[in-house]
């Protein structure tokens, strides 16, 4: 027996993880994306009321790859993607590490609808080189994933699983208790979900829908209740996305949280951003939802406490 | 006082005057929403469970509770009989009050004595207790087609998983924060 059993016993849960980090790669190699890497270490992350830094002396470590990859948009690179480490300080549980890999792409010329349809594609892709079919088994529910997801606003979700409106959840400040308690369990359970049309101030950096000013484009996608992915279109006005994070910066104050200073460079650049879609996805959940894994702890080689 | 990011499984906290004990404890973090503290917790007295969520700035009054070192004697129907060990003074507590903690009791086995207001309703034990394999599979070596975990029973009457190379008269031991296996012990 090895002294650290419960690592030599996640070999083959890593062995797959590799040929998931492989697949994903593959899939977008195939579709003409350029691999790009951009910096961990960073002067500022973008001002987000619930997402926390990690300092790293008076840097931040980066909580997404979001705002040096839409500056490369800006800049003409046109499909990026990247697979990279961050850090959200606090952030631990069955389903959240403090230090977690991200996948973000994004492409020009395109809106959320387009990202949706990746995630259809990217998913049955990888599947399939770890040798699943078109049935997987998650926590005890089998989830078909041939095309097409289903698609289901926030708004109907609200009104198919709970007693009250989102307006109404919103106004009572329990929209993320709701989320939680009786929405997440219910997606993805018999075909994964995209859940849409998020209401205007739960995405900082999404575009409002141009028929309905209330809403964001934006999205999450959930496979057997667990949270996978967040995408938007993106939202290309600096001024708009300047006080967007003042107001973020706001709520962070009011609930005793450090401020973060302006992303200036990324503000200067965003004007000459296209038209964009842009989406980050946990590769450690994805692994889990392809592994059949309870804990996060399953699908990596070390956790913090395990350091 | 405690925040709402101190809350782990085994933590006691008081709810409208009375002690509770984390049971179920999951982090939550809808996206780009807040964090959210999922728990289930036990009340000590009564042994039922509520369903609570907390936020960020929760805050919690510790239960305090006065630890006295007793022995487990035995148990006799849903009563579990314990005896001082300084004044010989014998004392009950129920099945639903123990909750989890009776898995790992076994006769003469040493225990810490919960006491709320002088009222015995619980017992604290060590992180770790070993506990004999009296049921299980044996394993056929060089079988690599089976799973991680294969079931086994207690001398407590606890049903739990093992890895595949624990036999049955086998000593082992379990984090009693968990419930899980630990390690083998060598005797």
């Amino acid at each position: 027996m090895a002294k650290n059993w419960p690592l030599s016993k996640r070999k083959k849960a890593l062995q797959q993880r590799a040929s998931i980090l492989q697949g994903i790669r593959h899939f977008f190699i195939e579709r003409d994306y350029l691999e790009v890497e951009t910096p961990h270490r960073i002067p500022t992350p973008a001002p987000e009321s619930h997402i926390d830094a990690t300092p790293s002396r008076a840097w931040f470590l980066h909580t997404s790859p979001e705002l040096c990859m839409k500056r490369m948009m800006a800049a003409g690179y046109g499909k990026i993607f990247q697979i990279c480490r961050c850090w959200r300080e606090r952030e631990r549980g069955n389903l959240h590490l403090p230090e977690f890999t991200l996948l973000e792409w994004y492409r020009a010329e395109a809106d959320y609808h387009s990202l949706m349809e990746d995630c259809e594609g990217l998913v049955q892709d990888v599947a399939a080189r770890i040798g699943l079919g078109k049935k997987i088994i998650y926590r005890g529910d089998e989830i078909d994933l041939s095309k097409p997801w289903e698609r289901i606003s926030v708004k109907e979700a609200f009104r198919c699983y709970t007693q009250t409106s989102v307006n109404e959840a919103l106004k009572r400040d329990s929209f993320d208790e709701i989320m939680v308690q009786d929405i997440e369990p219910k997606l993805g359970l018999k075909k994964p979900t995209f859940i849409y049309d998020y209401p205007y101030e739960r995405g900082a950096l999404a575009r409002l829908k141009p028929e309905d000013q209330t809403v964001a484009e934006r999205f999450e996608l959930y496979i057997g209740g667990l949270e996978l992915a967040n995408g938007f279109s993106e939202l290309v006005d600096s001024e708009e996305q300047r006080r967007r994070f003042h107001h973020e910066n706001k709520n962070r104050q009011s609930s005793g949280k450090p401020i973060y200073l302006m992303p200036d460079k990324f503000l200067a650049e965003l004007d000459q951003m296209p038209p964009s879609a842009g989406i980050a996805l946990g590769v450690d959940r994805l692994a889990m939802v392809l592994l059949n894994a309870e804990k996060i702890d399953e699908v990596v080689a070390f956790t913090p406490e395990e350091l | 006082m405690y925040t709402a990011s101190d809350l782990r499984k085994g933590l006691k906290v008081i709810i409208n005057d009375e002690p509770y004990i984390v049971t179920v404890f999951e982090f939550s973090k809808p996206g780009k929403g807040q964090a959210l503290y999922r728990t289930k917790l036990r009340n000590m007295i009564t042994g039922f469970t509520i369903d609570r969520t907390y936020r960020e700035g929760d805050m919690f009054e510790p239960a305090s509770l006065e630890e006295r070192a007793m022995q487990f004697l035995y148990k006799e129907g849903d009563h579990y009989h314990f005896m001082d060990n300084e004044t010989y003074e014998q004392i009950i507590i129920s099945e639903e009050s123990l909750g989890d903690t009776k898995n790992f009791l076994v006769e003469n086995f040493s225990v810490e004595v919960l006491l709320f207001r002088d009222r015995a309703i619980g017992v604290e034990l060590p992180n770790f207790v070993n506990l004999r394999v009296i049921k299980t599979e044996p394993w056929v070596r060089g079988d690599t087609s089976k799973a991680d975990f294969k079931p086994a029973t207690l001398e407590t009457g606890y049903e739990l998983r093992v890895p595949p190379f624990i036999e049955e008269g086998e000593l082992i031991t379990i984090d009693t924060r968990t419930g899980e296996f630990s390690k083998r012990v060598k005797e």
